[in-house]
């Protein structure tokens, strides 16, 4: 079945394709909901969200996505092994204080997981740094340094590296720039020329 | 934009059932009958009976909880900014019924009602009822009103017990449920208010061991004390700082003579005063320990347990001033849903005005609680 794609960030349009019908899928950091509602909507998943921000909790409640108004970095404690066949983290890992605990916890009360990030590595960013001697901004990365909430940005060669030493399979890579999914570069040095990453993880 | 020609007229009415022989069985194994509900209602019930909305209320609540009794009453019910026409719970598209809990004394059957012999009150003879007890009489009000489901069910407080006891006893019958700053158990602080209040009373001279109505004089000071200190558990120390600070009443100077000094003393005052003349002091003993009572964990086993059965949609809502039921326990009503993965949604307020939170104008309260039951009424409504 081909689903019409609405959401104007490319990697969410991909983990909605990722998503099989019918699946329990927890969202973490879920925003206003838009991935969840439609996943509700036109998988007919059964769809939980974390969010942070109470506006966007609102908002959520707006939609019927059923949301928690609550901080990531408090754990997941709350959740059971295995309760969900997907935890999806959409350009949130960036802002939890520790990546490295929230990976094994999403594979603990997930089957599958899926995560996007920016790639810290991408060619234009490192070329921000080097030419400019400046911390990168652009589009999806608008902040200040000092006002960023993206405390903690990483290459895709890093996130690899993490996934290893925590035990964690990919299971699978799909490297976006401009807007697409990359074709030749991005795939063949996609830690250079890969801008958005989104990475299916599961435990080994 | 809430001007009095909009609002709502409404009416006490009363249901009376469990006329003996046949009883309403109570939870504590003794028996209450005839047993009468005051209520009121608002707005009107649709065709298919699938907007009906109940509101329970809490300790010091009545039925009287939107509106006006007529053209000249001064005050509207208790939760009126919340309902109206236009209004977050709308009386232009849904039916709205809050009755008043057993036990109570603005209506419904409770110690202060006349024995069925006529000769006397109950007094202390009336039996011990739970949440358990008031939410069954509750559900016989919608049997009679003929309402088979209701499309929610919310309270706050001891309300928002009442709204878990439905969840829980009658999955069946609640399409959603809002309870919000409550808990599931009240913990050991709460049960040491209720506590104090209640020995406030036993300690009036006037209270005569509860017949006090048979001697037509009430412990008012006693019930005023209860009042007082219940209060100051419903409010923040930062909502009291900004209220009153340390202003003095009506004086430059100390008096040196214990004669009112402080904004909050003449305020705490007159909370209590007021209270007693429109509650009664045995039902305060009453609905006290029907809260304490209260602990879905204790009857199932477990939290997770007693969520097992949930089919309604959830909602709860909490204010991080709230110290009587903080957040944390509100959280652990949603923790229980979630291990089920029932479609529970939780939002933590930023309100300064402690446990009453709820029941102070809060737009951003309004639209979560209009949105919610919106989509729960459009997707029942598809289906």
């Amino acid at each position: 079945m081909v689903f019409k794609h609405h959401f104007t960030r490319p990697d969410l349009n991909i983990i909605f394709d990722l998503i099989p019908p019918q699946s329990a899928v927890l969202d973490l950091g879920c925003g206003e909901g838009s991935l969840l509602h439609k996943l509700i909507r036109e998988k007919q998943v059964q769809g939980h969200g974390v969010e942070l921000s109470d506006e966007s909790v609102f908002e959520c409640v707006a939609k019927g996505v059923p949301v928690v108004h609550s901080d990531l970095n408090e754990g997941l404690d709350d959740y059971p092994d295995a309760a969900f066949d997907y935890v999806v983290l959409s350009q949130t890992l960036q802002q939890v204080a520790r990546p490295d605990r929230i990976l094994p916890e999403m594979l603990r009360v997930g089957r599958t997981g899926i995560i996007s990030f920016i790639n810290f590595g991408y060619w234009r960013v490192r070329g921000s740094l080097f030419f400019r001697g400046k911390m990168p901004k652009s589009k999806a990365l608008p902040f200040e340094w000092y006002d960023t909430p993206n405390i903690h940005l990483s290459t895709i060669s890093d996130f690899r590296r993490l996934c290893s030493s925590k035990g964690i399979q990919i299971i699978r890579q799909i490297n976006i720039v401009h807007h697409k999914q990359g074709r030749l570069l991005p795939n063949i040095l996609p830690n250079l020329f890969t801008e958005l990453a989104v990475f299916v993880i599961k435990s080994r | 934009m809430k001007s009095r020609t909009t609002e709502i007229q409404v009416a006490k009415q009363f249901f009376t059932f469990a006329e003996p022989p046949h009883e309403m069985a109570l939870e504590s194994g003794e028996k209450l009958g005839p047993v009468t509900l005051a209520y009121e209602t608002l707005g009107t019930l649709n065709d298919s009976r699938s907007n009906a909305i109940l509101i329970c209320h809490a300790l010091s609540g009545d039925s009287h909880v939107a509106g006006y009794y007529s053209e000249t009453d001064r005050k509207p019910g208790w939760w009126d900014f919340m309902i109206g026409p236009g209004r977050s719970i709308d009386t232009d598209k849904y039916f709205i019924i809050c009755s008043n809990i057993i036990a109570g004394c603005q209506g419904s059957t409770g110690p202060s009602s006349l024995l069925p012999s006529g000769d006397r009150h109950y007094n202390l003879s009336f039996p011990v009822v739970t949440v358990a007890d008031m939410v069954r009489a509750q559900a016989a009000l919608l049997d009679h009103l003929g309402i088979e489901k209701l499309l929610c069910v919310m309270g706050g407080s001891m309300g928002g017990m009442q709204a878990l006891e439905w969840m829980v006893e009658y999955p069946h019958r609640v399409a959603s449920a809002i309870p919000h700053a409550t808990t599931s158990r009240l913990n050991a602080q709460g049960i040491a208010f209720h506590e104090v209040g209640r020995q406030a009373i036993y300690a009036d001279p006037l209270w005569r061991k509860g017949d006090y109505l048979e001697f037509g004089q009430a412990p008012g000071q006693g019930l005023a004390v209860a009042r007082m200190l219940a209060h100051i558990t419903y409010l923040s120390e930062e909502s009291m700082r900004q209220k009153f600070g340390r202003r003095l009443r009506q004086k430059e100077r100390y008096g040196y003579d214990f004669s009112l000094d402080f904004e909050v003393e003449s305020y705490l005052r007159y909370q209590g005063e007021a209270f007693v003349q429109r509650f009664d002091a045995n039902s305060y003993l009453y609905i006290t320990k029907a809260i304490d009572y209260f602990d879905l964990k204790r009857d199932y086993g477990s939290l997770e347990e007693a969520f097992s059965r949930v089919t309604a949609q959830v909602l709860v809502f909490s204010f991080n001033s709230d110290w009587l039921f903080p957040t944390y326990q509100n959280q652990e009503i949603v923790r229980a849903l979630k291990v089920h993965r029932k479609a529970v949604s939780f939002v933590e307020f930023n309100s300064p005005y402690g446990h009453d939170s709820f029941l102070i104008e809060n737009p951003q309260q309004e639209k979560l609680v209009a949105d919610f039951i919106a989509h729960v009424y459009d997707q029942q409504s598809r289906s």
